[in-house]
């Protein structure tokens, strides 16, 4: 752990958080307001990372911690008008409990049930939504009363001081003693558990975690937008677009998944030009990284480094 | 009645997800794979068969053959472009290939789902049916094509169980889902059982695909939900268990049809999920999977 300080990822990681610090200076606002929903995007992929990286849990489901953690803090805000920070801490809070409940069936199956098991509590939430329409919104997304701000510089150094913050405190935890004794048990459970390391104790709070850590950045993002809709924070789509970010992004690495999202993010925007093939090159692109870079983005890298 | 009218309906759908999904877990028996463009392949398969008759102005019945076998075609290049060059990549941990298969599989999908979005539009697409016409059953009129797809369903299905237990090459295939390392004992060739695995599975695919374009109509938005029932059906019944799947798709369809018919189509896929998540918590490897 004290070695990072001095390697090269984390000057890197530095220089990087201080050159997108300085970006309101000179960029245009919809530059910013892209890289603001890239940047919240990288935190979900950072903490579905957590899950599947370390405690090799194959979450379909990111969406579902998502979505709640986003549809409390906003329906908290539309119905009874509270201030938007209780909105989002409690918005953070009932997505803990939605990863507590969803683990605790989740964690006696393995595989591809546990993965099956995720994705019907996507569906199911999305079936909430859609039929508590007079509370949600329905299909048409709710409107939210209250943002933080309107300047985009500002809305913009949030999104950076919460991915960064979020991502020292990931990596972090994913270096210590605890992401080490999650990345044994799952990689080999019963050795791990031989060892005499409480696995499942170990996985809930991974869920835990990543749970909290997703509620939050969705929260962030419906204040952001000022609407929550199924298509932006629960459909599968976007589920699928934050797997993919982390694999594109080097799985294990927890700071890669951040790097996967916002080249989804931004390269998606570039190639809006080519309108509906945009989608299509974007996973082109992601297949061909996973068939040929296995590690990703920053998995390359890192084993370059460690070669040389 | 209505009862009678649930039991004619649901059957047809039910018959219809059989068949979707005897070849999903056909695929994942034999070769551990779970294929994530499964929804894809049926929706291009429709899609054929529809461009077939209203562009290209072939006949029904060859339109439909086109759709099975742009279905085979798709089905051979999932295997060669994607699944094979990760079960055989040196870089991929073997614990690993699992989730990489998955991601590898979603990800085709999507850009076949891309590229009919892309030529074809996202317009919902109906197949002329090969019978029209409705029938009267006790007082229901009942569309022929129903009863067409639930005839065609079943009898392919019963196909598959010919081939699969009573052929030389569907008793190397079953066995290979027994043990693989067996089978390559014995001599046969495992990547030669896999391509005929894939084989059956776009034909199976492109089937369910064009009878679903001729029952229901399918647009690329149908690709998830597809993919998605496929899944819940195939774990439902116990994952590689090809009766437990065709247990499984009967329960689901008549949830569906029960449902749409006595509360409300809005509720359709509910009860559906609920069952899947109670079955996951008391029996976690399906209704006859083998753990």
């Amino acid at each position: 752990m004290a070695g990072f300080f001095t390697s090269r990822l984390f000057f890197i990681s530095l220089a990087c958080v201080a050159v997108a610090a300085t970006l309101p200076l000179y960029v245009s606002g919809y530059i910013l307001g892209l890289l603001t929903v890239a940047f919240y995007f990288g935190v979900f992929a950072m903490a579905w990372d957590l899950l599947f990286g370390f405690a090799g849990e194959v979450n379909f489901g990111p969406t579902f911690l998502i979505g709640t953690g986003a549809y409390t803090a906003g329906i908290l805000n539309n119905q009874y008008g509270w201030s938007v920070y209780i909105c989002i801490l409690l918005g953070a809070l009932a997505s803990v409990v939605a990863g507590f409940v969803l683990a605790l069936p989740a964690l006696r199956v393995r595989g591809p049930y546990f993965g099956l098991t995720t994705l019907v509590a996507v569906l199911m939430l999305q079936n909430f939504v859609v039929v508590f329409a007079d509370l949600t919104g329905g299909e048409i997304g709710l409107t939210i009363p209250d943002v933080i701000t309107i300047n985009a510089g500002a809305n913009y150094w949030i999104a950076l001081g919460f991915m960064t913050i979020s991502a020292a405190i990931l990596y972090g935890l994913s270096q210590s003693p605890v992401g080490l004794v999650l990345q044994a048990s799952g990689q080999d459970p019963v050795q791990a558990g031989a060892l005499g390391f409480n696995i499942v104790k170990h996985k809930l709070a991974a869920f835990i975690v990543s749970a909290f850590f997703s509620g939050l950045s969705g929260a962030l993002l419906v204040f952001y937008f000022g609407t929550a809709s199924v298509g932006t924070v629960v459909d599968v789509a976007v589920g699928v677009n934050v797997i993919v970010s982390a694999v594109l992004g080097g799985r294990r690495t927890v700071l890669g998944a951040a790097l996967g999202a916002i080249f989804l993010i931004v390269a998606g925007e570039f190639l809006r030009p080519t309108g509906e093939l945009a989608t299509f090159i974007v996973s082109a692109v992601a297949l061909l990284v996973v068939l040929f870079f296995p590690g990703g983005f920053l998995g390359a890298a890192l084993s370059r480094e460690a070669r040389s | 009645m209505l009862a009678l009218q649930i039991l004619i309906d649901g059957f047809a759908i039910s018959a219809l997800y059989a068949l979707g999904a005897t070849g999903f877990t056909l695929i994942f028996g034999v070769s551990g794979v779970l294929n994530l463009s499964h929804g894809a392949i049926m929706v291009a398969a429709a899609v054929a068969a529809w461009a077939a008759a209203s562009v290209l102005h072939l006949d029904i019945y060859t339109g439909a053959l086109f759709g099975v076998g742009v279905a085979l075609i798709v089905s051979f290049a999932t295997y060669f472009a994607v699944v094979k060059p990760i079960q055989n990549s040196s870089r991929i941990p073997n614990e690993e290939k699992e989730i990489f298969v998955l991601t590898g599989t979603l990800l085709w999908g999507i850009m076949i789902q891309e590229l009919i979005a892309y030529f074809f539009t996202n317009n919902a697409k109906t197949v002329l049916p090969i019978v029209e016409g409705v029938v009267d059953i006790f007082g229901n009129r009942t569309p022929r094509n129903n009863i067409f797809t639930a005839l065609v369903c079943c009898l392919v299905i019963g196909l598959l169980w010919l081939l699969v237990n009573r052929t030389r090459t569907g008793k190397a295939v079953l066995a290979a889902s027994m043990n693989p390392r067996g089978v390559t004992l014995l001599g046969l060739e495992l990547t030669q059982i896999y391509i005929v695995v894939w084989g059956i599975y776009g034909i199976l695919a492109g089937i369910a695909g064009v009878l679903l374009g001729m029952f229901l109509g399918v647009s690329s938005y149908s690709v998830g939900p597809l993919t998605a029932s496929a899944f819940s059906i195939v774990v439902l019944g116990g994952l590689g268990s090809v009766s437990g799947s065709l247990i499984a798709a009967f329960v689901v369809g008549y949830l569906e049809t029960i449902t749409a018919y006595m509360i409300s189509p809005a509720y359709r896929t509910i009860p559906a999920l609920l069952l899947l998540v109670f079955v996951m918590y008391i029996r976690p490897q399906g209704l006859l999977g083998r753990r």
